[in-house]
């Protein structure tokens, strides 16, 4: 199993241990991902907000790049994965941004890299019989609550990662992990992270509400794939007790994290200490060593 | 509630403006509301998606570049994944926000727009995002140096911001691409 992998901005900056943890699963797995030599920002949301032709472009270069490396590309930001797939959505689907592309790159490229998100090869390129199978620290019946937040599932014509409404595929995984899924319908609501710094009171509410419905089903943690709803559940905590007076201390967790743990990676290698609220509380259910 | 609309000279040329941006075909709209039901930051809004729609058709002017949803909006996208005539309204927002900047309607509380702007700058110089500059510059911007500087010393010391600026991207192939929109936006195609 060989991919191109796309890091993303974040993942040496606010998502470092996302992107230690996807690392050191892969290698645990057998999962050969080659960093993209060189690879650019994809844009975020503020491209978008911009410009949609420099979004489109921006995304692509990245892409162009994993074309040339004829492998899928693997992205495990869920931000990065959902501007590469709609930047390969609006190629195909618009004359309009597929010639703007090609002007931008100064090269012609038609939407058709294969995007993938990590949890997506876990899931259909590795499979749960053989993921099984390496599983030699199960999390002991762990409480989690699965978030998938926007940018995996929306818009699902251009992401088609799983059930929009209703995604089950990191709940799949944790099965296999040995946790135990609460059910919750707050799955597929929006954190506010696109406004963590320019509106912060509404990133606050949305994420404590996000919290909230998740310690009202049971969650002993919240388990993500997106950097930008892990930051804003995670370093928020502190200001949603100050404004809402409530005590949270729910620890929230990179599915690639926990996935670590149960394949018996150290909880150091998979970044456990750069979380802003203490995964002790999981680390001890798991009775994983600090 | 009551919304007025303003008179314009030439009404519907804001609606005509989003429609070019967009492509996306605002006459299918038949008010279902669901776009409004499930936008999560509707009950902040003077108007909430649905009726951004029917003030467009109505023929609303510049007035509604100032309606608070388009800066609270979170690009959630749950307004286009869930109409029924797969109305984009997500990339509706997106064009009266570059709208609101293109005619200089100044960002009533908070300012995505400078925060756009700071950290696109920075990925056209290093190629990739470097959020301590990119929150700094903000902060300094808005003048709200003080929100936040509690967390940035735990922030650091576990390592979950970067301190120096990113390397290793192709500073060139970034440079071209900005270069080549900035010549774009101003044309038709």
């Amino acid at each position: 199993m060989k991919y191109a992998y796309y890091p993303g901005c974040s993942a040496h900056s606010t998502a470092r241990d996302m992107h230690e943890s996807c690392l050191a699963v892969a290698k645990a797995l057998g999962i050969e991902l080659n960093e993209i030599k060189g690879w650019t920002c994809c844009g975020a949301s503020a491209a978008h907000q911009t410009d949609r032709k420099l979004a489109a472009s921006l995304a692509s270069a990245n892409l162009l790049l994993a074309k040339q490396m004829g492998m899928d590309m693997v992205v495990n930001c869920a931000a990065c994965y959902n501007r590469s797939k709609v930047a390969n959505y609006e190629i195909i689907h618009s004359e309009e941004i597929r010639q703007s592309v090609a002007d931008c790159l100064g090269q012609s490229y038609d939407g058709s890299q294969p995007v993938r998100h990590f949890v997506e090869i876990l899931l259909k390129d590795l499979g749960l019989p053989a993921l099984r199978k390496k599983i030699i620290n199960p999390l002991k019946g762990l409480k989690t609550a699965s978030y998938y937040g926007c940018y995996l599932v929306r818009p699902p014509e251009a992401t088609g990662f799983d059930d929009p409404e209703n995604p089950t595929i990191l709940e799949s995984l944790i099965d296999v992990m040995g946790g135990e899924n609460v059910e919750w319908s707050g799955k597929v609501d929006c954190c506010g992270g696109m406004q963590n710094l320019t509106r912060t009171e509404i990133t606050v509410r949305r994420s404590a509400a996000v919290i909230g419905m998740a310690q009202a089903a049971g969650a002993e943690c919240i388990v993500v794939a997106c950097p930008m709803c892990q930051i804003s559940l995670d370093v928020r905590q502190a200001d949603m007790e100050k404004l809402l007076g409530k005590h949270y201390r729910m620890p929230v967790i990179y599915i690639t994290q926990l996935l670590g743990l149960a394949l018996g990676i150290s909880p150091k290698k998979l970044g456990f200490d750069r979380l802003m609220v203490s995964p002790a509380a999981v680390l001890k259910t798991t009775k994983a060593a600090v | 509630m009551t919304t007025r609309i303003a008179k314009q000279k030439t009404p519907g040329d804001l609606l005509k403006a989003v429609q070019e941006k967009t492509k996306v075909n605002l006459n299918v709209c038949y008010q279902c509301k669901k776009c409004s039901i499930g936008c999560p930051v509707a009950d902040q809004a003077e108007s909430p998606p649905s009726e951004i729609i029917r003030r467009l058709q109505l023929g609303a002017g510049d007035e509604l570049l100032q309606t608070g949803l388009i800066w609270t909006c979170l690009s959630c996208e749950t307004c286009y994944a869930r109409c029924p005539n797969q109305i984009n309204f997500a990339a509706v927002v997106d064009a009266l926000k570059s709208l609101a900047v293109e005619k200089g309607v100044a960002d009533p509380q908070g300012d995505a727009p400078l925060f756009n702007r700071l950290f696109l700058n920075a990925v056209e110089s290093y190629g990739r995002a470097y959020d301590l500059q990119v929150i700094a510059l903000y902060k300094l911007g808005t003048g709200s140096l003080k929100q936040d500087v509690d967390k940035f010393p735990a922030m650091l010391k576990k390592g979950k911001m970067a301190i120096l600026p990113p390397s290793g991207a192709d500073k060139g192939r970034i440079r071209r691409i900005f270069k080549k929109a900035a010549q774009n936006k101003g044309t038709k195609a």
